[in-house]
């Protein structure tokens, strides 16, 4: 067991290293951060003493090995544009970011699992078919379109929700801020979350209907209904609770990529959190933001998958007798 | 802990505002761009210098029209040629209740040539500043020089009092790892005072009852949003959550304008959008033609301007949003500007020009071009591409973000371009800063005029410019300017296109001016 997980910890470093590299070129490409921080009448003395000062005119071996050890003790270093502290920056928009995700994950699962184990169980029925079409739309429409045509609806035309932000936000301890408190913020979760949410929301739909359409037919199902057993508990006692199990692994695993590509929802809801941040740091070459971006993205996807592999080992008695 | 007070204050206060409904109104705008530090010496940038105008304020400020008027200081007068007097203004404070003196003038100075200050340029290097008094300030000069204030209203007096006790005399470089407290926080003479800032999420100011000025706005506060996407920023607007937002796109300008509630205001801005070619290479970096360089020839230059149909531009592109232009600088700059004309568009004398320059069968040559820094600059280069098409030659365009595009074409990417589009707002608001920055004669290094990408070359132009820059007479110096323009049209030295428009969307009710310098002040607002 300890062996395996050393194994797997070497392994995640090296991915992290990867990331870290890959990282750090790619943003070589993006283009001069000293354009994007000075105006345009600056002279050009004033721009080479800024490279020098940045430590831009360093060989690129030199600046990488300053990243990866300033990164690996958390310090991401000064973003260009807002002059301070990376590890702050992201600091403060954290918590945007997790609760978004977690609404919209919320949403996924709440819609999800209710019109799945519908369309599961009347496969024939007519809202059955229209929740498909329905799934169908919501995976092939991009995520900005999805967006942009919420807003219309529901902000321009009906004016119900905000267009954009968090509303009015509550802080909470000195390390946390919330929208949940106040009804502004409430309201504003709701576009943003549906839109992040909807590609999951259908994953998760289609998922259970197909679980729940493989369990139907199985042997225990027609012995529960032949031992006379009402419907209502062989779909949600013995049916559901076996179609549950891949949806909490993917649901998990999910998670982790909602936080992630929370990119593009953020920006059509101008949302304060990481992912807007980043983009706002690639249309400004802010190499410090987008390098931490990365690196904390990569990271989380490390962890979720080192745990689960952890996990598996635990749970999976098989597992241990091959490796061990 | 502080914003939770805010957010009870405001609750408290919105609850109080539908019992007395008073005259307090909030102004909620948006801009597209990011509010990102607050030091006033650090960006040379319109909008930030345009957000911070209305905490700060210079020794002159511009009103509506861009027209210079007292403002920390009540007058001026030239004492000697060399000796620039300015009078203060008497009994002003600042936000935290300082008195303003002649000591912040000379504070400001010195701060501002400070290392990491990107406005050192206001006041030139070899400016000496004498406190004559308390509430009076001589600027000692190297030479004559007319156009002294022109920049002065975004050279923002601060608070040395202030500024020493938090500890901010030196500006927040960007290698800092923490920004100092200038940065984060603002104390100036304005009449508006920041509550908050969050730099890329919300801004919020509040009035300044101290204001040395009458207000003729009728804010209590106002809040900022950046919004960056396009479509976000115009629903924001029709849906009625913001007063203002700014920039719409042209293709918008209907659909606001058709919403009932909503309204685009439109009118010309300072900026000339423009071509120029390289004519400072033997032979051009990106072109099929080797051994000679076709822009050295002033018939292919003038065979470009022709091949150009800057009315199909306007129309089709712009959509009446722009305003063609002879000169490199906006006619509201340049009084003489009516004297000057385009070249006609007229492709066969194009043609004729090219053959006659020994390129009947045309050639192909490479073109730069930023696609997310000027209005529809990319769909410009575009059209300009098949325009030129007409006449045979083949531009390879390549358009790319302008973080790309600048360190390519500048003098940090060695002036890499053989044909490029640019933008470009005089700082000054003055025509010497086109001259010197844009048609001077240039090194390979960037010497001279750093942004003369294309390196036009004239010792005439070189000379009236030392003139220009030296000359107190307002005619004189007009005439001198004319001359300037009429020879580097003559040669060719860029291809002006237009004026881009503004387009600001405005919800019914707010009454505002806009400036053709893009700039956005709250003490010309009002809101019902």
């Amino acid at each position: 067991m300890f062996g395996f997980a050393i194994r797997r910890l070497l392994q995640a470093m090296i991915v992290m290293l990867v990331v870290a590299l890959l990282a750090f070129t790619l943003f070589r490409f993006v283009g001069d951060p000293v354009n994007q921080m000075v105006g345009i009448e600056t002279s050009i003395e004033e721009r080479e003493a800024l490279r020098e000062r940045l430590g831009l005119n360093d060989p690129i071996p030199v600046q990488f090995f300053r990243f990866v050890t300033n990164a690996a003790q958390f310090d991401f270093g000064t973003s260009y544009q807002f002059r301070q502290p990376v590890s702050d920056l992201f600091a403060k928009r954290i918590p945007a970011t997790l609760e978004l995700s977690f609404m919209s994950a919320l949403f996924a699962l709440v819609v999800g699992i209710p019109m799945g184990i519908y369309a599961g169980l009347n496969r024939e029925a007519a809202l059955s078919k229209l929740f498909l079409s329905v799934s169908l739309v919501g995976i092939s429409l991009p995520t900005f379109f999805i967006g942009i045509l919420l807003i219309f609806l529901f902000s321009v035309t009906l004016q119900w929700l905000p267009s954009f932000g968090r509303g009015e936000v509550v802080e909470v301890g000195s390390w946390w801020t919330t929208g949940f408190l106040t009804v502004s913020g409430l309201k504003a979760l709701v576009l943003p979350s549906i839109t992040l949410g909807l590609y999951q929301m259908t994953l998760i739909m289609r998922l259970i209907r197909a679980e729940m359409l493989e369990v139907i037919r199985t042997d225990y199902i027609k012995f529960a209904r032949a031992r006379g057993l009402p419907d209502r508990i062989v779909h949600f006692r013995h049916a559901l609770k076996n179609t549950m199990v891949p949806v909490i692994t993917i649901t998990g695993l999910q998670l982790g990529s909602i936080i992630a590509f929370a990119t593009i929802t953020e920006t059509v809801f101008q949302w304060p959190g990481m992912g807007l941040m980043f983009l706002q740091a690639v249309q400004n070459v802010d190499i410090p933001i987008m390098a931490a971006y990365l690196l904390l993205t990569a990271f989380l996807f490390v962890a979720i998958n080192f745990i689960v592999d952890i996990l598996y080992f635990v749970i999976d008695p098989r597992l241990r007798i091959g490796r061990a | 802990m502080n914003k939770l007070n805010l957010g009870l204050a405001s609750a408290i206060l919105a609850s109080g505002l539908t019992a007395s409904a008073a005259h307090a109104e909030t102004l909620k705008f948006a801009f597209q761009g990011a509010l990102n530090q607050l030091d006033p010496y650090s960006l040379n940038e319109t909008f930030t210098l345009s957000a911070l105008g209305n905490v700060y304020e210079g020794l002159t400020r511009r009103n509506e029209n861009l027209e210079i008027e007292p403002s920390l200081a009540e007058s001026w007068e030239v004492v000697e040629p060399n000796r620039w007097r300015f009078h203060l203004r008497e009994g002003v404070k600042f936000h935290n209740g300082n008195d303003f003196t002649a000591e912040d003038v000379a504070f400001s100075v010195e701060r501002l040539h400070g290392e990491g200050s990107d406005l050192a340029k206001r006041v030139g290097s070899d400016v000496k500043v004498e406190i004559v008094d308390d509430y009076t300030v001589d600027f000692v000069l190297p030479g004559p020089n007319p156009i002294l204030h022109y920049e002065w209203d975004t050279w923002y007096i601060m608070d040395k009092e202030w500024t020493e006790a938090n500890d901010a005399v030196a500006i927040t470089s960007a290698s800092d790892t923490t920004p100092n407290y200038a940065a984060l926080h603002a104390n100036g003479t304005g009449p508006f005072k920041l509550v908050s800032h969050e730099p890329g999420v919300k801004t919020v100011y509040e009035k300044y009852d101290g204001w040395w000025d009458e207000a003729t706005h009728n804010l209590d506060g106002v809040e900022f949003t950046p919004i960056g996407s396009d479509a976000t920023r115009v629903a924001a607007l029709l849906s009625g959550e913001l007063d203002m937002v700014y920039p719409i796109p042209v293709q918008d300008v209907k659909r606001v304008n058709d919403n009932a509630g909503t309204m685009a205001m439109t009118g010309p801005e300072l900026r000339t959008i423009f071509l120029g070619m390289d004519q400072m290479r033997d032979e051009l970096i990106y072109s099929d033609v080797k051994g000679k360089n076709p822009f050295k020839d002033i018939r292919v230059r003038k065979a470009f301007y022709q091949a150009i149909d800057i009315e199909g531009i306007k129309r089709k592109i712009m959509r009446d949003l722009s305003t063609p232009s002879a000169i490199m600088i906006s006619p509201f700059l340049f009084a003489k500007s009516g004297d000057f004309e385009r070249l006609p568009y007229d492709p066969d004398a194009a043609k004729a020009l090219l053959t006659e320059a020994g390129y009947g069968d045309g050639f192909s040559v490479g073109m730069d071009c930023p696609n997310d820094r000027y209005v529809n600059d990319e769909a410009i280069c575009q059209a300009v591409a098949s325009m030129l098409a007409r006449i045979g030659v083949t531009v390879d365009l390549n358009a790319q973000p302008k973080a790309k595009y600048f360190a390519k074409v500048l003098a940090s990417g060695g002036f890499d371009t053989s044909f490029y589009l640019l933008g470009w707002t005089p700082g000054s608001f003055d025509s010497w800063n086109i001259l010197d920055n844009l048609i001077q004669c240039r090194d390979e290094a960037g010497n001279g005029g750093a942004f003369n990408l294309g390196g036009y070359c004239s010792a005439e132009v070189d000379a009236l410019a030392d003139k220009i820059l030296v000359e107190n007479d307002p005619d004189k110096r007009d005439a001198l300017i004319a001359e300037a323009y009429t020879l580097s049209n003559n040669d060719v030295a860029h291809i002006p296109l237009h004026q881009q428009g503004l387009a600001w969307g405005v919800a019914e009710g707010v009454e505002l001016a806009q400036r053709a310098d893009n700039q956005f002040h709250f003490r010309f607002v009002t809101k019902n």
